[in-house]
C-alpha cells in the first residue's frame, strides 16, 4: 500500500539491496547465535548455572572465561542461560501486545465511531505514563516475578499497535474489495479474518522487529530493579545488577551487559533495515 | 466581496489560536482526570490494608483514630467514592502521606524533583544541540559513509541499556581513573547548601561555596553523560529522519538552484522546516527524563523522582505510588501541552486541522 504512493524508483531499487549490507548480514547471523545458544544453552555451558562453588569473584580465565560472581557461580554459564530467560520473555512481551494492540486496533479502525473514540483515547492515557514507571508500579503491584514482568510490559506497550494497525485499516477500509464482501453477504467476521487482517497486518510486523529489542532492553531493567524473575534465575538485568554491588568485579556486569547490548543492537538494525524494506513510512511507534 | 465562497462557513471572530489553545485545554484536562483514575484502580490492586499500613500501632488499638483515618480517604465508602474523596484531596494539594518516608508525599516530590533536573536539564540541553548537529550532518550525506557511520552509532547508544553504561562509565572514571567522585549528589564532607532552587551547584553559588558548588558539578557529570548519550541517539535518529523528508521537498532543490550559500539554505529553509517536528521530539524527551531516568539514578544513588518511585513500589507504598505515577503523568501532560501550543504557534496551519 505504501510502495505504490511513492514515486521514486531508484531509492526504492536501493532499499531492496538493504539485505546484502554487511552490518544487516551480521545483525542476522548475531540473532541466529543467539537463538541458537537459547536452544542449547544447557549443552554449551560448562558449569551448571546455579551451582555455588568456593571460586568467589575469580577474574576471567581458562577455567572460568567470563570469571564467577559473588556465589561463586560461572558468569559464562548463567549469560548463556540467561538467553533461555530474556529471548522467550521477549518474544512473549511482543507477541502479547502485538495480540492485544491489534485486536483493539482493529475494532478501532473497522468499527470506528464510539469504539474507535474510546480505544485512542485509551491509548493516549497510556502514553501519558513513562513507560519504565508505569511497568515498575504494575510488577510491584502484583508482585515480581517474570510472569508479571511480561504482564506489565504488555500493559505498557500495546498502544503502539493499537495505532499501527488502527491506521492501516482505516487506509483499506474504503476499498472497493470490502465493499464488494459485505455486499455478497459476508460476515463481519469473515471479512476482518480474510480480508482486513492480512492487508493490515503487514505494519504491525515491522514494528514487532522493531519492538522486539526494546522488549529485551525494558525486561533487563525491570529485572535489574529486582522486579523481573526471582532470583537466583540467571536473568541478564539481574546480573548486571549484581556487579553493582562491587564495581571492582567488573567481568560480572560487563558479560551479561554485553549480551543484552547484542541482541538489542541485532535487533534494532534488523528492524530497521525491515522498515526500510517493507514499509519506509512507518515512524517508530510514538 | 468577490472573493469565491469555500463553502465553508464563516466562523465566529474568535482567533484560531484561542480555539486551538481551549481545544488542547480540554484534551489535556480529560487525559489529566483519567491518569488518575488508572492510578487510583492501579494502586487498589497493592497488597495490604491501607489503614494498617498508614497508623501506628498506637493509632490502630484507638478506634477514633482509624475511624478518622477512614473517613478523610472515604475508607469506609463504596469505591467511586474513595476516588472522589482522593480527587477531592489531590485537588487541594493533598497527595496523601508516604508510609516509607512518613511525610507528605508532596513535600517528598518537590524535594526530588531539583535532584532530577539537576542531571536532566543539562542532559537535555547538550543533546539537543549534539542531536540536531549530528542529525543535520547525516541527512545531507544520505547513504554514504558518514551516514552509515552515524546510524550505526545511534543504534547502538539505543541499544545499551543505560545501567549497564552507567556501571561502565562509573567503573572507568570512578575505579580506574580515579576522576569522578562516585554516586550521590555531594561528598561527605560537604554539607547541602541553604535551599533556594534546589540544585545544588546554583544554590551553593549563590551561598557563596565555590567548592560546594564544584563538588555538586562533579557529582553529577557521569549521570548527566549517560544520560546525555542515551538521548542523544534518540534525538539524532529522529532529526536525520526530520530532515531527511524535507530536503525531498521541492523548495529546497530551489534554494539550492537559484544559488543560495549552503549555510543559507540549511539554516533558513532546512532546519526551520523540520523545527517543529524536532521540537515536538524534544519535549516529549524531556518529559519522559523526568522519571524515565530510574534506571540511572538508581546507580548513582541520585536521589531523583525515578529514585523515589522505584522506592515507592518497592515499599508498596500505595499514596507514594499514587502521588509520584499522577505527578509524573501530569508533568507529561503538561510538557506535550506547551509543545502543542508551541507547534501551533510556529505553524498557523495545525491550529486548522
Amino acid at each position: 500500500m505504501t510502495a505504490t504512493a511513492l514515486p521514486r524508483t531508484g531509492v526504492r531499487a536501493r532499499r531492496h539491496r538493504v539485505w546484502r549490507q554487511p552490518v544487516v548480514v551480521t545483525a542476522l547471523v548475531v540473532l541466529v547465535a543467539w537463538l541458537a545458544v537459547a536452544a542449547s544453552a544447557g549443552l554449551l555451558s560448562p558449569y551448571d548455572p546455579l551451582a555455588q562453588s568456593a571460586d568467589i569473584y575469580a577474574a576471567p580465565s581458562a577455567v572460568h572465561p567470563f570469571g564467577t560472581d559473588e556465589l561463586g557461580r560461572d558468569v559464562l554459564s548463567r549469560v548463556l542461560h540467561g538467553a533461555r530467560l530474556s529471548i522467550p520473555l521477549a518474544l512473549a512481551i511482543v507477541a502479547g501486545a502485538l495480540a492485544v494492540g491489534g485486536v483493539l486496533g482493529l475494532i478501532a479502525g473497522y468499527l470506528g465511531k464510539l469504539a474507535d473514540e474510546v480505544i485512542m483515547r485509551l491509548t493516549d492515557l497510556v502514553f501519558a505514563f513513562p513507560q519504565i514507571i508505569l511497568a515498575m508500579a504494575v510488577t510491584a503491584t502484583f508482585g515480581p516475578s517474570a510472569g508479571n514482568a511480561v504482564l506489565a510490559l504488555i500493559i505498557v506497550s500495546w498502544p503502539v499497535y493499537a495505532r499501527v494497525i488502527r491506521g492501516a485499516v482505516l487506509s483499506i477500509r474504503g476499498e472497493n474489495y470490502l465493499s464488494a464482501a459485505r455486499m455478497l453477504g459476508v460476515g463481519p467476521v469473515t471479512v476482518l479474518r480474510r480480508d482486513v487482517i492480512p492487508n493490515s497486518v503487514g505494519p504491525a510486523i515491522v514494528l514487532a522487529t522493531l519492538e522486539l529489542g526494546n522488549a529485551v532492553l525494558l525486561l533487563a531493567g525491570l529485572s535489574f530493579l529486582g522486579l523481573g524473575p526471582r532470583p537466583p534465575a540467571p536473568e541478564w538485568g539481574a546480573m548486571v545488577a549484581l556487579g553493582a554491588n562491587d564495581i571492582s568485579m567488573w567481568w560480572v556486569s560487563v558479560f551479561p551487559g554485553l549480551a543484552i547490548l547484542t541482541v538489542v543492537l541485532a535487533c534494532n538494525i534488523l528492524g530497521d533495515a525491515a522498515r526500510d524494506r517493507f514499509d519506509p513510512n512507518l515512524v517508530g511507534g510514538r | 466581496m468577490t472573493t469565491v465562497d469555500t463553502g465553508a462557513p464563516r466562523r465566529p471572530r474568535v482567533p484560531s489560536f484561542v480555539r486551538y489553545l481551549a481545544r488542547r485545554l480540554v484534551i489535556a484536562l480529560g487525559l489529566l482526570l483519567g491518569s488518575t483514575v488508572v492510578g487510583f484502580l492501579l494502586v487498589q490492586a497493592v497488597p495490604g490494608d491501607p489503614v494498617a499500613a498508614n497508623l501506628s500501632d498506637e493509632a490502630l488499638g484507638d478506634p477514633e483514630a482509624v475511624a478518622a483515618f477512614e473517613q478523610r480517604w472515604g475508607l469506609d465508602e463504596p469505591l467511586p467514592v474513595q476516588y472522589l474523596t482522593y480527587l477531592g484531596n489531590l485537588v487541594q494539594g493533598d497527595f496523601g502521606m508516604s508510609q516509607h518516608t512518613g511525610r507528605p508525599v508532596l513535600e517528598d516530590l518537590l524535594d526530588h524533583v531539583p535532584a532530577t533536573l539537576e542531571i536532566a536539564v543539562p542532559a537535555f540541553v547538550l543533546s539537543v544541540l549534539l542531536g540536531i548537529t549530528i542529525g543535520m550532518f547525516a541527512a545531507l550525506r544520505h547513504g554514504k559513509a558518514a551516514d552509515q557511520a552515524v546510524r550505526v552509532g545511534s543504534l547502538l547508544g539505543l541499544s545499551t541499556p543505560p545501567f549497564w553504561m552507567s556501571l561502565l562509565v562509573l567503573y572507568l572514571f570512578f575505579f580506574v581513573l580515579g576522576l569522578s567522585p562516585g554516586g550521590g549528589r555531594l561528598s561527605p564532607e560537604f554539607s547541602p547548601p541553604p535551599t533556594v532552587t534546589g540544585l545544588y551547584p546554583v544554590d551553593a553559588l549563590l551561598a557563596g561555596e565555590p567548592m560546594v558548588a564544584w563538588d555538586a558539578v562533579q557529582h553529577a557529570a557521569l549521570p548527566v553523560l549517560v544520560l546525555t548519550l542515551v538521548t542523544t541517539a534518540t534525538l539524532v535518529r529522529f532529526v536525520r529522519s526530520a530532515l531527511l523528508e524535507v530536503l525531498r521537498k521541492d523548495y529546497i532543490t530551489a534554494a539550492y538552484a537559484k544559488g543560495l550559500p549552503a549555510r543559507t539554505v540549511r539554516h533558513r529553509h532546512l532546519l526551520r522546516a523540520g523545527l517543529v517536528q524536532i521540537m515536538t521530539m524534544a519535549g516529549l524527551t524531556f518529559a519522559s527524563m523526568l522519571a524515565g531516568t530510574v534506571l540511572i539514578e538508581s546507580v548513582f544513588a541520585w536521589p531523583g523522582v525515578g529514585n523515589y518511585a522505584y522506592a515507592s513500589a518497592s515499599a508498596l507504598d500505595r499514596p507514594a505510588i499514587l502521588g509520584v505515577t499522577v505527578f509524573v503523568a501530569a508533568a507529561y501532560i503538561l510538557i506535550n501541552l506547551v509543545v502543542d501550543l508551541l507547534y501551533g504557534l510556529a505553524d498557523p496551519r495545525i491550529r486548522l486541522s
